[in-house]
């Protein structure tokens, strides 16, 4: 049972990091557009392309992180 | 009669290989045909017959009577093309027909959806998907109902799935009308019971099954049609060969027009604003990032809504129960972002490229600063103001056009761009393919979440829990057939825009959904008590809100309009369903150790794989 508990433990701190990156690109960098915009449309960028690009990689490394955990633990599938 | 094999799922990458090098034969085959004289007519015929009797014809062929292939394309689909069919699943007609032109007129407060509707993705990987997919579900209330227990969550969630799809899927079904009537010139009303016609081939005899394959299908043919248009122009206007990297020299541009045409300053006089109806007027700059608070709270809340919508739409959720493992469900969710986004970065790029052939007065095509009988000789003008698309008021009266003067709907920003870029029209006829596949490939993904849950959570866990599987997939087909026509019958009265009905879609299932979705597995003391005040006040106060700001005439709160009504529902959803839970007893040990099982991906479903 322990080691369910440090699995989940380690699986709640890898959502946590995921979600403030998440929150950064979906939000804050988004409140500086003004800021991002000078001789190259920065704010156009960030919310036309940055983001999104930031999204996939995002989601590509949750999930390899995600199944490094379950392997630790032995608790992915092909175990 | 032919039938799918076994072996199908070995030989994915060659049948989709031909499939492509066939669909892309057939392109050719129509532009040889144009310089041919073939007449346009019969080429848009043509586009809009072969692709829909190919998903027909995919439909057929997946049929089956097990009830495990029917509810989840027998969980067995590889994560590339899970993740290509999700895209196709949930790119509508509002992404593709819509969302361009929303960027052309609105400008950079609109690409707030684009954020919105690719970031919900990373809430789909990290929070919910995988763990659905270990409970072994076939449908999102399966999940609610057995999670929390009892009857009442299972009845709750259905009637949320049911009222967030039903808004969702008549948009599509609207816009599967609206491209069907343009391709084959046919009254719109006719244009919508034919498109409806082809998503029950789609979708009828296979369910889940055969709807996958043909939304691979479909993905194939509208990304295709999308990108093509946009690669052309960007070399045509000479920004360079690939129009992601390019736009930016051409977005530079289009500010330096915006201030010299003046598309701030200049705005339509209430009478041309008037004559021009539901069309607008180019008011807004493309990248006038947001300056104040409340700009910043609109974007902010808009792209809230999206997300937490995207992670609690049924549609979208329930394609991830059809992978193999909970390993292939979170990657999956990876590639279908990257599809997505193979769409949604193109979006901004076309919006910024077309505004390019109008306003530049350097571009062969461009219309503002000509005089108004010279543009009004154009083709495409006179073909679009015909089908009331698109209109010009000289509001001055001094016969030239300005940027004040050209309305328009926005969808005309894709659906027109290859004419008005003076493109061949084989490009307006793939583009017209596009969008069918677009609309109808969503609306296949939204009747079958509709159907399965009135079927599976409705029909055989509470009203006859004894009905064998042959009965249980009749009556999970003849409600598909009835909630189509009901889906059919509502959208040919056009009761509100596409997009408009896609972000209430959206609300209606943040409000309802995603407290009890994410709780469910998250928190272990929530319990039935607390999903049931959650579901129930979260929805109805969103509702109850909307109603009042969209019909009742009370003014928002804080601009907290229509599109974002999620912003009332969801907090009221989360407090009330933690506050019940804690006042409540906790869940018994049966459910705890349930919610155990689904944290790790080794071992059994929570439930049998033929439930």
């Amino acid at each position: 049972m322990s080691k369910q508990i440090e699995h989940w433990g380690k699986t709640k701190s890898l959502l946590w990091i995921t979600l403030i990156i998440w929150a950064f690109f979906a939000f804050i960098i988004h409140l500086f557009g003004t800021s991002l915009n000078g001789s190259f449309p920065g704010a156009y960028y960030m919310a036309g392309q940055g983001a999104q690009l930031a999204f996939v990689i995002l989601t590509f490394w949750f999930a390899s992180r995600q199944n490094k955990i379950d392997e630790e633990f032995g608790f992915s599938e092909d175990d | 009669m032919l039938k799918l094999g076994d072996n199908f799922i070995s030989s994915l990458n060659k049948v989709y290989g031909l499939y492509t090098l066939g669909f892309l034969g057939f392109v050719i085959l129509m532009a040889i045909l144009e310089m041919a004289g073939v007449s346009n007519t019969i080429i848009g015929w043509l586009f809009v017959a072969f692709t829909v009797l190919i998903y027909a014809l995919i439909g057929v062929l997946s049929r089956t009577m097990q009830s495990s292939q029917y509810y989840v394309a027998g969980r067995e689909v590889p994560a590339v093309y899970n993740g290509m069919a999700t895209a196709a699943d949930w790119m509508s007609g509002a992404s593709f027909i819509a969302m361009a032109g929303g960027i052309y007129l609105n400008g950079y407060p609109y690409m707030g959806f684009l954020v919105g509707w690719t970031g919900g993705y990373v809430l789909v990987a990290s929070l919910i998907a995988p763990y659905l997919r270990k409970f072994g579900c076939y449908t999102v209330p399966d999940f609610i109902g057995t999670r929390y227990g009892g009857n009442l969550p299972r009845v709750c969630a259905v009637i949320i799935l049911v009222v967030a799809s039903f808004t969702y899927v008549t948009a599509q079904i609207n816009g599967t009308g609206t491209v069907a009537s343009r391709a084959l010139q046919i009254p719109f009303e006719l244009g919508v019971w034919i498109g409806l016609a082809g998503i029950l081939f789609c979708s009828m005899l296979g369910g889940m099954r055969a709807v996958t394959w043909t939304q691979v299908a479909q993905y194939i043919v509208l990304i295709i049609a999308y990108l093509i248009p946009v690669f052309w122009m960007s070399n045509k206007l000479g920004y360079g060969l690939i129009p992601h990297l390019a736009q930016f020299d051409a977005v530079s541009r289009v500010q330096e027009l915006e201030g010299l045409l003046g598309v701030k300053e200049l705005l339509p006089t209430a009478e041309a604003q008037a004559e021009a109806g539901k069309l607008a007027a180019l008011k807004v700059g493309i990248n006038d990032a947001s300056a104040t608070a409340m700009a910043n709270w609109k974007f902010f809340t808009l792209v809230l809504c999206m997300m937490a919508g995207t992670a609690s739409l049924p549609h979208v959720l329930m394609r991830y129960f059809t992978t193999a493992s909970v390993k292939a469900a979170r990657q999956s969710v990876g590639w279908s972002l990257l599809f997505i986004c193979l769409l949604y970065l193109t979006a901004p790029a076309l919006a910024t490229f077309t505004k390019l052939s109008l306003l530049d007065p350097t571009v062969a095509t461009s219309i503002i600063g000509k005089s108004i009988t010279e543009v009004s000789n154009l083709e495409w003008i006179q073909q679009w103001s015909n089908v009331g698309f698109l209109k010009m008021v000289d509001g001055n009266g001094d016969g030239i056009l300005q940027v004040n003067e050209f309305f328009m709907r926005g969808d005309i920003v894709v659906l027109a761009t290859p004419e008005m870029a003076g493109l061949p029209y084989v490009i307006s006829g793939l583009v017209a393919a596009g969008g069918l596949a677009a609309a109808m490939s969503t609306a296949d993904g939204l009747l079958l979440a509709i159907a399965n849950a009135l079927s599976h959570d409705l029909y055989y866990k509470v009203i006859d829990p004894k009905a064998d599987t042959s009965r249980r997939l009749i009556v999970a087909r003849v409600l598909l057939l009835f909630i189509g026509a009901a889906g059919a019958f509502v959208a040919s009265l056009k009761l509100t825009s596409i997009l408009g009905a896609v972000a209430w879609a959206f609300c209606f299932a943040n409000s309802g959904l995603f407290f009890p979705l994410v709780l469910g597995v998250w928190w272990k003391r929530a319990n039935k008590a607390g999903a049931v005040a959650g579901m129930i006040g979260g929805f109805g106060v969103g509702f109850w809100y909307l109603y009042m700001v969209q019909f009742g005439g009370m003014t928002p709160w804080y601009g907290i309009d229509g599109l974002r009504f999620g912003m009332i529902g969801m907090p009221v959803s989360l407090i009330l369903m933690v506050v019940v839970s804690l006042m409540t007893e906790e869940p018994d040990q049966e459910t705890q150790d349930m919610v155990d099982a689904i944290r790790v991906p080794k071992g059994k479903a929570v439930l049998a794989a033929d439930h």
